[in-house]
């Protein structure tokens, strides 16, 4: 095309810049794109530049090389890298998965408008709002021992000693549903709304039945959307550590990643170890959330005929 | 009245990422005429606006009024007045202060601002919605504010990138006539941005007719209906039967033409052909008379329909080509028609419509130097 | 409304299916468990003495003049909103010009630019968390008031770009252009035109970026020292150090940060809807 264009006089590098969108506004970027280079990237790199560099403590002093934190993360029997990472998957992944199929049937059900549909999604953002230091404190009063679900069902005789509901794997578990199952169903809620309801309608009209409807039309487009939900609500809960120290046990069943990624850190002041620890995190949740995404890119994604 | 005598387009091109969008556009824009870029989209006609108004820089070639430079200026220095396709008007400001905007930016007095704004108002129709947020009106009623937004400032210069496409048909027949009346009224100079060839033949004093980039015709109205330049014109110009023949004599501008089971004589009027060459031969509809005379052919007729003022045909040849006709009176699916057509109304191009002006079909295709 | 649509709510109104017993008792039962959960923190910072009982003996406010008197509340409280209102007004400096550039331009490279905003929301706060805390202590930022505000903008900044670049994607662009047509300078489009028009978004976005900050614990315990500690952050380590103050002070102070998430929360939900407090995701399309 060129070739054939008379034009002696080749135009000025800024105006071919500038045809490929490169000019004086690109100014307006620099300082977000500076800040997260500096206070993310940097961080990220150094402590990936720590985490090979064994600081040689009493912690992980029986290994050496440069990967020593991480062999000793997972060799050394106090670390116990894989039974932690398992621990951390074995409360991550029940509550991601529970918090997306409940919320499946719920958001179908309150999809549309009703009254007091505001009220209701206001109510469940609250528990993301308080955020996981609060719910477990509320959850040790009314979980406890002599919390009120206990004596409730103490007093309608369903069981005859007290629960251990918190202080264990359960405490944990309900306290990663309380927060997690909102920001589900939140999620979940505005994915269903941006499908068409004429789709359903139409299936409707051809004969299917509900649950035809639902698992032949509605299902295969929400999916996408469902896989996005769960990657979210696995990373909330895979990373959660407050409510592992406050209403779990951090010493046995919920000794999550996190924590001992912290107190590496904060209480062995082991820092090639606690970044070691902090990327294997990344790692595994890399790992589980890029699974999903394989998943989820041999689904159909195109548009759902919703607005938007 | 008018505000300058020529706006002068000088090889006006421009590119994105290297890829070609407007190549060589060289026209002269004459004080108080109304301009009309036609092509479909993608053809380079919106870029041309954009280039003219300045909010696209030139890749190369200059725009010039009375032999003043305007390309190095920036779009709020040009003095042209914009109509956006979607209207952009300020969604935070009421239709006068939509209107007195370019005003204040002009720094124009409170009450000759006042005035204006009331006069632009009226001539629009809208002095009862002067307090409306442009949310709260219909699409004519949008359409309306942007038009008395673009010559409150009384402008040089008047762009409309197809302002009418997002309103439905009889509204667009409404505003057409408002807009040529304006345009007259105020004594402006218009370029018109649209892909209707309807809306260009019937508001504009001349015609350019653009595909990719390329200008492939300039001229008045009746210049373009009756004797487009190539068949992709022809094809804009309402030229509905475009058949695939060859030709198999030529004398001259005269050329017979034979293909899709029949045999015409039709005239090139902008191309040297040549016997047995691949060609294109375009017949308006309403030139193909039914009964007998020049250029006799049958056809038979597949659907007829009803359009008030007579009967839209499509009948087809023995080889199953369509061919659309209009007629005074109805016939009958599969009635045998006898057509004929006038050879001067058989315009015969070559099958490439990049061969240049006065060319031959059988050379090499170049883009127009 | 289509036929069917009120076909389907006037069935619903008559019986329900027991599917949707099943689900209305399961919101039921989670709003119970909500309530429990903020109930008994609450009745246990008012009362006297709580011991196997259902409900307190006697209420009292003693609890709370304790807190504020040994948490040092006056000192965390302040250092929390300085922490916010330095969060906010940063993010909104930086991010607001970039989200412009990302929603009006095309240029190389943008891709990679927007993952790099991306990362930091998808990103579990721990993970670079314990990172760049080892970093800022090494520049001496570590446990001052200047490092929890720079640890907690990592996510905030990324998180105004997320929610402002569909924002302004929305802003039909030919306004501009129309706006410089009219005569408007640079200078003029942005006071004019566009600043009015990015309001909206920006208090959206101002609100998200506080609800976050105020409840942001990772970061913040990672990065603070003493002096820097806020809210969310004190009140884990006074439950981890259970025993030195009585419980129901604890609690009085998990009340007060309970009470405060709630009014930000109030304000919050007049400007943007319950969705947007979870995630960038459409807009709820029934609104």
């Amino acid at each position: 095309m060129s070739g054939t264009v008379a034009t002696p006089v080749r135009p000025s590098l800024a105006h071919r810049l500038a045809e490929r969108g490169i000019d004086r506004t690109l100014w307006l970027v620099v300082p977000g794109a500076v800040f997260i280079v500096a206070f993310f990237v940097y961080p990220f790199l150094y402590g990936l530049s720590l985490s090979l560099t064994p600081s040689g403590g009493d912690t992980c002093g029986a290994y050496s090389g440069v990967l020593a934190s991480y062999h000793c993360f997972f060799a050394d029997p106090f670390q116990d890298g894989w039974g932690t990472i398992g621990k951390t998957l074995r409360l991550a992944l029940p509550a991601a998965l529970f918090n997306v199929v409940a919320s499946i049937p719920i958001a179908y059900q309150l999809r549309g408008k009703f009254r007091g549909k505001r009220f209701l999604q206001t109510m469940l953002v609250v528990p993301i709002s308080l955020g996981t230091v609060l719910v477990a404190a509320g959850l040790l009063n009314f979980a406890g021992r002599s919390g009120w679900i206990n004596r409730f069902l103490l007093l309608i005789h369903v069981i005859h000693k007290p629960l251990a509901l918190v202080n264990n794997y359960w405490g944990v578990l309900f306290s990663l549903i309380i927060t997690g199952f909102p920001f589900a169903f939140l999620l979940v809620s505005s994915y269903l709304s941006g499908i068409d309801p004429s789709l359903e309608q139409a299936a409707a009209l051809m004969g299917a039945g509900w649950w035809q409807r639902f698992s032949r039309v509605l299902l295969p487009l929400l999916a996408p959307g469902l896989a996005t939900t769960f990657m979210l609500t696995f990373v909330l809960a895979f990373s959660v550590f407050p409510s592992a120290t406050l209403v779990g046990n951090p010493a046995g069943s919920t000794r999550v990643i996190a924590l001992v990624a912290y107190q590496a850190y904060a209480e062995k002041f082991d820092y090639s170890l606690a970044s070691a620890i902090a990327i294997v995190m990344g790692l595994v949740e890399l790992l589980v959330v890029g699974l999903v995404a394989v998943w989820r890119s041999t689904l159909y994604r195109g548009s759902t005929g919703g607005k938007g | 009245m008018v505000a300058f005598n020529t706006l002068t387009l000088d090889h006006v091109g421009r590119s994105f990422g290297g890829q070609a969008a407007l190549v060589d556009l060289t026209m002269d824009i004459h004080g108080g005429e109304f301009i009309a870029l036609l092509g479909p989209s993608g053809c380079g006609k919106t870029t041309a606006l954009n280039c003219l108004a300045g909010l696209l820089p030139l890749t190369t070639g200059d725009i010039r009024i009375d032999d003043q430079r305007v390309d190095t200026l920036p779009p709020e220095k040009r003095d042209f007045g914009m109509v956006f396709q979607n209207y952009a008007l300020f969604p935070h400001m009421s239709v006068a202060k939509n209107v007195s905007f370019g005003l204040q930016m002009r720094h124009v007095g409170k009450d000759a601002m006042r005035t204006r704004v009331a006069e632009a108002l009226a001539m629009v129709k809208l002095t009862d919605y002067a307090a409306r947020l442009p949310g709260q009106l219909s699409g004519g009623q949008q359409q309306r504010v942007a038009i008395a937004r673009a010559i409150v400032t009384e402008p040089r210069l008047v762009l409309m990138d197809e302002p009418l496409s997002n309103l439905d048909a009889k509204l667009r027949l409404d505003m057409r006539g408002e807009i040529r009346r304006l345009h007259q009224s105020l004594g402006l100079t218009t370029v018109y941005v649209t892909h209707d060839q309807e809306e260009a033949l019937s508001m504009a004093d001349r015609l350019v007719v653009l595909r990719l980039g390329h200008v492939q015709q300039i001229g008045k109205p009746t210049e373009l209906h009756s004797n487009p330049v190539n068949y992709y014109v022809a094809d804009f110009m309402g030229y509905r039967n475009l058949l695939d023949m060859r030709s198999t004599r030529a004398d001259g501008r005269a050329i017979t033409v034979a293909g899709v089971g029949i045999e015409l004589g039709g005239v090139a009027s902008h191309h040297t052909i040549a016997a047995d060459e691949d060609v294109v031969a375009a017949i308006r509809p309403e030139d193909i008379r039914v009964g007998t005379g020049p250029n006799a052919f049958t056809a038979t007729v597949e659907v007829a329909e009803y359009r008030g003022s007579g009967y839209a045909i499509d009948a087809v040849t023995s080889t199953g080509q369509t061919i659309h006709l209009l007629s005074g009176e109805s016939h009958p699916v599969g009635a045998a028609l006898t057509l004929t057509v006038r050879p001067e109304r058989v315009l015969v191009y070559p099958k490439d419509p990049d061969v240049p002006v006065g060319g031959a079909a059988g050379a090499a295709p170049e883009v127009a130097p | 409304m289509s036929v069917i649509q009120q076909q389907a709510s006037a069935r619903r109104a008559i019986v329900g299916t027991p599917a949707q017993w099943l689900t209305w008792g399961g919101v039921a039962l989670f709003l119970i468990f909500l309530a429990g959960v903020v109930v008994a923190p609450l009745a246990n910072s008012f009362g006297n003495h709580w011991f196997n009982a259902w409900w307190p003996s006697g209420f009292t406010t003693k609890w709370y003049t304790g807190a504020w008197k040994d948490f040092q509340l006056r000192q965390v409280i302040t250092v929390t909103l300085q922490v916010a209102f330095a969060v906010i007004v940063l993010s909104v400096v930086l991010g607001v010009p970039a989200s412009y550039v990302l929603a009006r331009k095309k240029f190389p490279g943008k891709q990679v630019l927007f993952g790099l905003f991306l990362l930091p929301v998808l990103m579990p706060p721990v993970t670079y968390g314990i990172p760049l805390a080892t970093a800022l202590y090494r520049v001496h930022l570590g446990g001052t008031l200047a490092g929890v505000i720079a640890a907690n903008l990592v996510p905030a900044v990324p998180f105004v770009v997320m929610t402002m670049t569909p924002f302004i994607e929305q802003i039909n662009p030919s306004i501009e252009s129309a706006a410089r047509m009219s005569g408007a300078g640079t200078g003029s489009v942005f006071t004019r035109i566009l600043a009015p028009l990015l309001v909206p978004g920006i208090l959206a976005s101002c609100v998200l970026v506080l609800v976050r900050t105020v409840g942001m614990f990772e970061l913040t315990f990672l990065v603070s020292g003493p002096t820097s500690n806020t809210l969310v952050v004190k009140l884990f380590y006074a439950m981890t150090a259970a025993g030195i103050r009585p419980q129901q002070e604890v609690d009085a102070m998990a009340v007060m940060y309970m009470l405060s998430m709630l009014v930000i929360l109030v304000i919050a939900l007049r400007f943007v809807n319950p969705t947007q407090l979870v995630a960038r995701v459409r807009d709820d399309a029934t609104d």
